[in-house]
């Protein structure tokens, strides 16, 4: 069922700058047509019948603000998600990075950590795990905490599995969980080099120098101005020679950055070419 | 069918049995049309942009696939790329959204009949065709609320009749269409 029509446009602007005022989040920049879908889902999910509900509670509740962050932004995502672009990463982007004595790699927006998982798995199969750290991170605690876990969905394992052999995997893709009841937990080795941490792309600034950064499906929820903000973001934390990789429908082309990045291949991967 | 209204938007939804009404509508399509078209047609997220290369075969109208923040042009064919929903900015952007499937699919049609109901109110028209899912059945609803027009394909000429036929008891229609007679009603636009 779609969600209700209940929050008017004018209303997601109230909305925005009350939440900015008290709380510090900043969504200002987002996107309004898929923003205003997500409000409009929390008052589906969440029983508000009136934009006044919604806001007296946002507003009021500090413990429900964290869900109204949750919620407000997607979460959807998979691991190995566009195999393609997995195989790209093994093939043709880690042989490089594995010259590099440290490899940091950094995927903003990693919400609930399969992306993560899946270019620990990369790391490993190419054998420079031990040398790499990932830093996860997103704006929103809570998903970090199901990332923190490694706690999956046992019946998402059918397509992870298919993803994984499309992206060039050669193992059996269940040696790196066990199995429970419903649920899967991966092998804890795949935890050792991640570091997982809050940080909100609008707000926070540059905390460290990569050669990878991987931020796939984020840029398509803000608008083109905070898009460039991001985009400058990426190219300051980003090391001369480093990839930046983005979403499939994603791209660097209208960012005033693009002249210092090639594009490889027909992937959505750029790579730094510094020009001075 | 000539309305009082001036058309701004056709958005087109299919599933099961859909690609052959609309590669027959392709063909017949004049060299030029007034309007955007948007296609949300249900595939496998792993389709890539084989169906773009298909159906730019049949037409010189530019058949592009949707990327993030991509202009509302007319006489431009768009595809909604297999694996997010296309929203609606307003009349100049489209953006996509990578959220929950709707009615097991994503593309959903109905997310982005709804959307287009919103921005485009009494000048969107909203066509399904053949499929075997519910999906698009409400955003008809919401086109039909918002004083857009509602075409839907005949189905006794889909290869799939479900969603269509749902649409049909369900939405107050303005136009039963065939897979031969579509082009011909856009062209008269």
């Amino acid at each position: 069922m779609l969600e209700p029509s209940i929050i008017k446009d004018e209303e997601i602007e109230y909305l925005i700058r009350d939440v900015y005022e008290r709380y510090g989040y900043d969504f200002s920049g987002y996107s309004r047509a898929s923003f205003k879908r997500r409000v409009n889902r929390i008052c589906l999910l969440d029983r508000f019948t009136s934009f006044a509900e919604l806001r007296y509670t946002v507003m009021n509740d500090a413990e429900y603000l964290k869900r109204f962050v949750e919620e407000v932004t997607v979460n959807v995502t998979e691991m190995f998600r566009d195999p393609s672009f997995f195989k790209t990463l093994r093939d043709h982007i880690l042989p490089q990075l594995g010259t590099y004595p440290l490899i940091r790699v950094w995927i903003a927006g990693c919400s609930t950590g399969e992306e993560a998982y899946s270019i620990a798995i990369l790391l490993k199969e190419a054998g420079l795990y031990s040398k790499s750290l990932i830093y996860g991170t997103d704006l929103n605690p809570a998903v970090l905490e199901t990332a923190r876990a490694g706690i999956f969905p046992l019946q998402q394992m059918k397509l992870y599995s298919e993803n994984y052999m499309l992206s060039g995997g050669l193992k059996d893709f269940s040696d790196y969980y066990t199995a429970n009841y419903d649920s899967v937990r991966f092998d804890k080795s795949l935890q050792e080099k991640l570091i997982l941490s809050t940080h909100n792309l609008v707000s926070d600034s540059s905390f460290n120098s990569f050669q990878l950064i991987v931020c796939r499906n984020v840029l398509i929820y803000f608008d083109r101005e905070l898009q460039e903000r991001v985009f400058r973001l990426f190219d300051d934390s980003l090391e001369n020679l480093g990839f930046l990789a983005l979403g499939a429908k994603e791209t660097l082309r209208f960012s005033a950055i693009d002249k210092n990045y090639h594009q490889v291949e027909d992937q959505k991967i750029w790579k730094k070419i510094d020009h001075h | 069918m000539k309305s009082q209204t001036n058309t701004e938007l056709i958005v087109i939804g299919g599933s099961a049995g859909s690609l052959q009404v609309i590669i027959e509508m392709i063909k017949n399509l004049d060299h030029a049309i007034p309007v955007p078209i948007v296609l949300v047609i249900h595939r496998k997220a792993q389709s890539g942009d084989i169906l773009r290369t298909l159906l730019q075969q049949f037409t010189k109208i530019p058949v592009i696939e949707v990327e993030d923040k991509t202009a509302v042009e007319d006489n431009t064919i768009y595809i909604v790329p297999a694996d997010y929903h296309l929203l609606f900015e307003n009349t100049q952007w489209m953006s996509l959204d990578s959220s929950e499937k709707m009615n097991y699919s994503r593309p959903s049609i109905d997310v982005t009949f709804k959307s287009a109901a919103e921005i485009y109110g009494q000048n969107v028209i909203g066509v399904l065709l053949s499929g075997a899912n519910a999906d698009g059945v409400e955003g008809l609803s919401y086109i039909k609320r918002n004083n857009g027009q509602v075409w839907i394909q005949d189905p006794e000429t889909a290869e799939v009749e479900f969603m269509p036929k749902h649409a049909i008891e369900a939405i107050e229609y303005d136009l039963i269409i065939t897979p031969a007679g579509l082009a011909d009603y856009i062209n008269q636009l």
